[in-house]
C-alpha cells in the first residue's frame, strides 16, 4: 500500500514525465534507425557501436570548436559511414548480417575509444563541452531541441515509410526483394540506402548522450541501449508509432526504477530495481511480439538470378 | 492477308550454368495477337528463357528485340520499359503489402515526396474492368487465394502497360475452374492486341489455349507448329524425343512377405486414430497401390514404413522379423528404401552436393568413412555410378542440388533408393510435379525393381498411376484400409465409391474375385 501509493506520487510529478522522455530520447532515435534498417531486410547488429561513434564523433567536433547543430550533423555523417560498411558487407557482398552486425559493433567502439584518446591522451577526468540546453518550456515540454527532433523524426519515418514510393520501396525489399527486382527496383540501392540512413539516426542517438543529456564523453556510456533498441524494433512490430511508444514506456520503468531505489534503496539491493526495465521488456516482447509480422525477407540475403 | 507484326524476336540465345546448358542457341519470334506456348520437360529450359527475357539471368549469347529496338541484357527494368511484363511460377508479390502497394511499388519516381494512391487505385480499378479481371486493391496479398494472387500478378503486368505478357506455368497452382478462367483472360488480352507467351508442360493446356507450340527439349528449340496443325502425340514425341509407351507390368509370382502389418493403431493425440486396426502384406516381386483421397492415413503409413512413427499397438514386421520401435537408420539398414512425398523437404539437402545427399542415408558406412573420416573419392565415384545408371541430367557429383531440374532430382532420389537393391521399396507420391518423360522412367524403374525381387509400397493420389502399376490395390479411408484387392478385379466406379467410404460394397468384390 505505502508502495503504491510512493509509485502514485512519482507518477504525478512533472520531473519524472521529464525524466522520461529525456531518458526516451536516444531510444526513440535508435530504434527508428534499426526499423528502417530491419523494414529494408537488413539486421543491424551495429548499432550499439555506431551510438559509441555518433556519441564520440558529435561530442568531439563541438570540443574542436563546432557549434551544436554541426556536431550533430558530424555524427549523423559518421553514423551514414558506419551504415555504408555495413550495408556493403552484407547487402552487395551477401554476408552473414548477425557477423558483420558484431564487427561493426566492435569497430565502432574500440575506433571511438581510439580517436579520443588519440586527441586526449592525458584527459583523467573527461573534458566538457557545453550541452544542448532545455527550452524555456513548463513542466515535462522543457526539453532540449534534440527531444523535439527526435519526436519529429517519429512522423517523417512515418510518412516517408507509408506514404511514399521511396517507403513502399523500402518495405518492398524487405518483403520480397525479387518482387521489388521484378518491378525494376535495384534492391541493393534500397537496402544500402535505408541501412545508411538508420545508421545516421542511431549516430544522433549516440551524440544525444554527449551533446544533450551529458556534456562530455566517457568510455562504456551507450552502456547496452543499441541491444534495448533492438528489441524495441520488435516490441513495436517494425511500426514508427509503436516505436515511440516502446521508447516511452521503457524510460518511463527505467525512470520509474531510479525513484523506487531512493525510496525504497535501504530494503531491497538497488540491483533488483536495475533489473526491473529490462525484466519488463522482456515480459513485455513476450506478450506483444508473438504476433508480430516480421519483414519477410529480414535477414536473407539477396543474390540477384540465384536460383 | 499479311501476318500480324512481330513483337518479340529472340536470336541465338545461349545460356550456361556452369558446365549445365540450360539454353542452346534458341531463337524465337512471337507476333502480336498471338499465344505462344512453350513447352518441354522440367528442365528443359524454358523457365531459363524466359528469365533471359525478362531480364533475371543475362544470356551468354545471343540478342533479343522487342518491338524492333534492341532490349538490354540482365535489366528487368529495361523489359518492363519495352512493354515486357512476367508472371512467374512462384509469385512475386509481398504477402504483408496491399494488393494496390504491390502493384505500384517502383512506378513512381522514388523521389515524389508522396505517392498519388488515389490515382494509382484508379488506374488499377479501370484496368480491372477492361480486362474483367477481379480485384481488391486494399486487401494484403497474405489474404489472397491462389486465382487471386494470378491475378494480382497479371495486372502488376498491365498496370505497367506490357505488350508482352510472359506466364510461367500459370496453371500449377490453379483448379481446373481457375485455369480455364485464366484462359479466358488471356484471351481478351489477345483481343486487345497482347501477345503472351506461356510456358506448360501440360499438354491439354497447350491445346486449350495457344495458337503456335515452341518444343524444348535438353536446352534446344526442336520444333514449331501451329497448334491446329499437330496433335498430341507428335508433341509429347517432339518434347521426349522418342515415343512413350504406357509401362506394361509382366505378370509375376509374388514372393514370400516383406512387409506385414497385423491390426497396426497409430494413435493421433486428439479424435480419430491415424492408422486403426490396419492389416497389410506386400510381398516381393509385387506392387501394392494404396488408393485414396490424401489425409486418409497415407503419411501416417508412410512414416510408419520409414521408422518416424511407431504402432501403438499391432505388429510390424519386415521379412519375417518382427520390428519393435526401430528408428529410419534401423529400417534403412534392414533394407527399406524411400522415395518421400516431397523431395524438396525430406528427399534431398538443396545446398548440398549430389554426392553428398547420394550418402546421406549410408554414411557410415565403410564404403564411404574410415574413422569417422568420409572416403570423397568413393563417394564421388559411387556418386558418378549413380548418376550414370539413372541419367541423372546434372553437371556432375560435386554440382549443389538445388541447381537440379524436379525430375532429375527424382532420378537422384530414384538412385539412392534403389542404388544397392532394397528389400521393400516405399514410394510416396513418386510422379508427383513431374512431366510425361520422367513419371514414365520412374515407372519404369519401379517394375525394374519389382522383377529385381523388391516388394513396393505405392502410395499415390493419382489413380491413373496405380491402375497402370499396382498388382494389388487397397484403398485407404480414414485411417483404415481395405484388404487388398486384386488388380483387373476391381474397376474404376468401384474405387471411387471405396474412396468415400462406402465399404458396403466390399463383399461383392471380394466374392467376384
Amino acid at each position: 500500500m505505502e508502495l503504491f501509493q510512493t509509485i502514485l506520487d512519482i507518477l504525478v510529478s512533472a520531473a519524472f514525465w521529464t525524466a522520461v522522455l529525456r531518458i526516451a530520447t536516444p531510444y526513440i532515435l535508435g530504434t527508428l534507425g534499426e526499423l528502417l534498417c530491419e523494414r529494408a531486410g537488413v539486421l543491424n547488429l551495429g548499432i550499439e557501436g555506431i551510438m559509441t561513434m555518433g556519441a564520440m564523433a558529435g561530442w568531439m567536433a563541438v570540443y574542436q570548436g563546432a557549434d551544436l547543430w554541426t556536431g550533430v550533423l558530424v555524427a549523423a555523417l559518421c553514423g551514414g559511414l558506419m551504415g555504408l560498411l555495413h550495408a556493403t558487407l552484407t547487402v552487395p557482398l551477401g554476408l552473414s548480417q548477425h557477423v558483420a552486425g558484431i564487427g561493426v559493433t566492435l569497430l565502432g567502439t574500440s575506433l571511438s575509444y581510439f580517436v579520443y584518446r588519440l586527441v586526449l591522451p592525458q584527459a583523467s577526468t573527461p573534458p566538457t563541452v557545453e550541452p544542448f540546453q532545455p527550452l524555456d518550456l513548463p513542466g515535462a515540454l522543457a526539453q532540449t531541441p534534440m527531444t523535439y527532433m527526435a519526436l519529429i523524426l517519429v512522423a517523417v519515418v512515418a510518412y516517408v515509410l507509408y506514404r511514399t514510393p521511396v517507403g513502399l520501396a523500402v518495405r518492398m525489399v524487405g518483403e520480397n526483394p525479387a518482387a521489388a527486382e521484378a518491378q525494376g527496383l535495384s534492391v541493393t540501392a534500397v537496402r544500402v540506402g535505408a541501412v545508411v540512413a538508420g545508421s545516421a539516426l542511431m549516430a544522433l542517438a549516440g551524440a544525444f548522450l554527449t551533446l544533450s543529456a551529458f556534456n562530455a564523453f566517457f568510455f562504456n556510456m551507450v552502456n547496452g541501449r543499441g541491444w534495448i533498441c533492438i528489441a524495441l524494433v520488435v516490441f513495436a512490430s517494425w511500426r514508427p508509432g509503436k516505436a515511440l511508444l516502446g521508447a516511452l514506456l521503457f524510460a518511463a520503468f527505467d525512470a520509474l526504477q531510479l525513484r523506487l531505489q531512493q525510496v525504497a534503496g535501504g530494503v531491497l539491493p538497488y540491483q533488483l530495481f536495475l533489473m526491473m526495465p529490462y525484466l519488463l521488456s522482456i515480459l513485455a516482447l513476450v506478450l506483444v511480439a508473438r504476433r508480430a509480422s516480421y519483414p519477410r525477407a529480414l535477414m536473407i540475403p539477396y543474390r540477384k538470378g540465384e536460383r | 492477308m499479311t501476318s500480324p507484326p512481330i513483337v518479340l524476336r529472340l536470336s541465338g540465345i545461349t545460356k550456361r550454368f556452369g558446365p549445365l546448358v540450360a539454353n542452346d542457341s534458341i531463337s524465337l519470334t512471337l507476333h502480336k495477337g498471338e499465344v505462344l506456348a512453350l513447352l518441354g520437360e522440367n528442365g528443359a529450359g524454358k523457365t531459363t528463357l524466359m528469365n533471359i527475357l525478362f531480364g533475371h539471368y543475362v544470356a551468354d549469347e545471343g540478342s533479343i528485340e522487342a518491338f524492333g529496338q534492341p532490349l538490354p541484357p540482365g535489366s528487368p527494368r529495361a523489359a518492363l520499359a519495352a512493354g515486357i511484363g512476367m508472371v512467374h511460377q512462384h509469385f512475386t508479390l509481398a504477402d504483408n503489402l496491399s494488393v494496390l502497394d504491390n502493384i505500384a511499388v517502383g512506378t513512381e519516381s522514388l523521389w515524389r515526396p508522396r505517392s498519388d494512391r488515389a490515382a494509382a487505385k484508379a488506374k488499377l480499378l479501370d484496368l480491372a474492368r477492361r480486362f474483367g479481371l477481379e480485384v481488391r486493391p486494399d486487401t494484403l496479398v497474405g489474404d489472397l487465394s491462389v486465382g487471386e494472387r494470378q491475378r494480382a500478378e497479371i495486372l502488376k503486368a498491365l498496370y505497367r502497360d506490357a505488350r508482352v505478357l510472359i506466364l510461367d506455368e500459370p496453371t500449377a497452382v490453379l483448379t481446373p475452374q481457375e485455369s480455364a478462367s485464366l484462359f479466358d483472360t488471356l484471351r481478351r488480352l489477345t483481343a486487345d492486341g497482347l501477345a503472351v507467351v506461356f510456358i506448360s508442360h501440360k499438354m491439354n493446356e497447350v491445346f486449350a489455349a495457344s495458337d503456335t507450340v515452341a518444343v524444348l527439349r535438353g536446352g534446344r528449340l526442336v520444333a514449331t507448329r501451329r497448334t491446329a496443325e499437330t496433335d498430341r502425340e507428335e508433341l509429347a514425341e517432339l518434347m521426349v524425343g522418342r515415343a512413350l509407351k504406357p509401362p506394361t507390368p509382366a505378370p509375376l509370382e509374388p514372393g514370400e512377405p516383406v512387409l506385414t502389418l497385423s491390426g497396426v493403431t497409430v494413435a493421433s493425440g486428439h479424435g480419430r486414430p491415424l492408422l486403426d486396426g490396419v492389416d497389410l502384406t506386400v510381398r516381393r516381386r509385387q506392387i501394392v497401390g494404396i488408393a485414396g483421397v490424401s489425409g486418409n492415413g497415407q503419411t501416417a503409413l508412410a512414416e510408419l514404413v520409414s521408422g518416424l512413427i511407431h504402432p501403438d499397438s499391432g505388429t510390424m514386421a519386415l521379412k519375417g522379423e518382427a520390428i519393435g520401435n526401430a528408428e529410419p537408420a534401423e529400417m534403412v539398414r534392414r533394407g527399406v528404401a524411400r522415395i518421400p512425398e516431397d523431395r524438396h523437404a525430406a528427399g534431398l539437402v538443396g545446398a548440398m552436393a549430389v554426392w553428398e545427399n547420394l550418402i546421406a542415408e549410408r554414411y557410415h558406412d565403410p564404403a564411404f568413412q574410415r574413422f569417422g573420416l568420409i572416403r570423397r573419392g568413393a563417394a564421388r565415384a559411387y556418386a558418378e555410378e549413380v548418376i550414370e545408371a539413372f541419367d541423372v541430367r546434372c553437371p556432375g557429383p560435386d554440382a549443389r542440388t538445388q541447381l537440379l531440374s524436379g525430375g532429375n532430382m527424382q532420378k537422384l532420389i530414384l538412385g539412392r533408393t534403389l542404388a544397392h537393391g532394397p528389400d521393400l521399396i516405399l514410394a510416396s507420391q513418386p510422379t508427383r510435379g513431374l512431366d510425361v518423360g520422367a513419371v514414365s522412367y520412374v515407372h519404369g524403374r519401379l517394375l525394374e525393381a519389382r522383377a529385381a525381387g523388391a516388394g513396393v509400397l505405392l502410395i499415390s493420389e493419382d489413380l491413373d498411376e496405380i491402375l497402370a502399376l499396382a498388382d494389388g490395390i487397397t484403398v485407404a479411408h480414414h485411417g483404415r484400409l481395405t484388404p487388398v484387392l486384386p488388380h483387373g478385379r476391381v474397376s474404376v466406379r468401384q474405387l471411387g465409391l471405396l474412396m468415400a467410404g462406402h465399404w458396403e460394397i466390399l463383399p461383392e468384390i471380394v466374392d467376384a474375385a
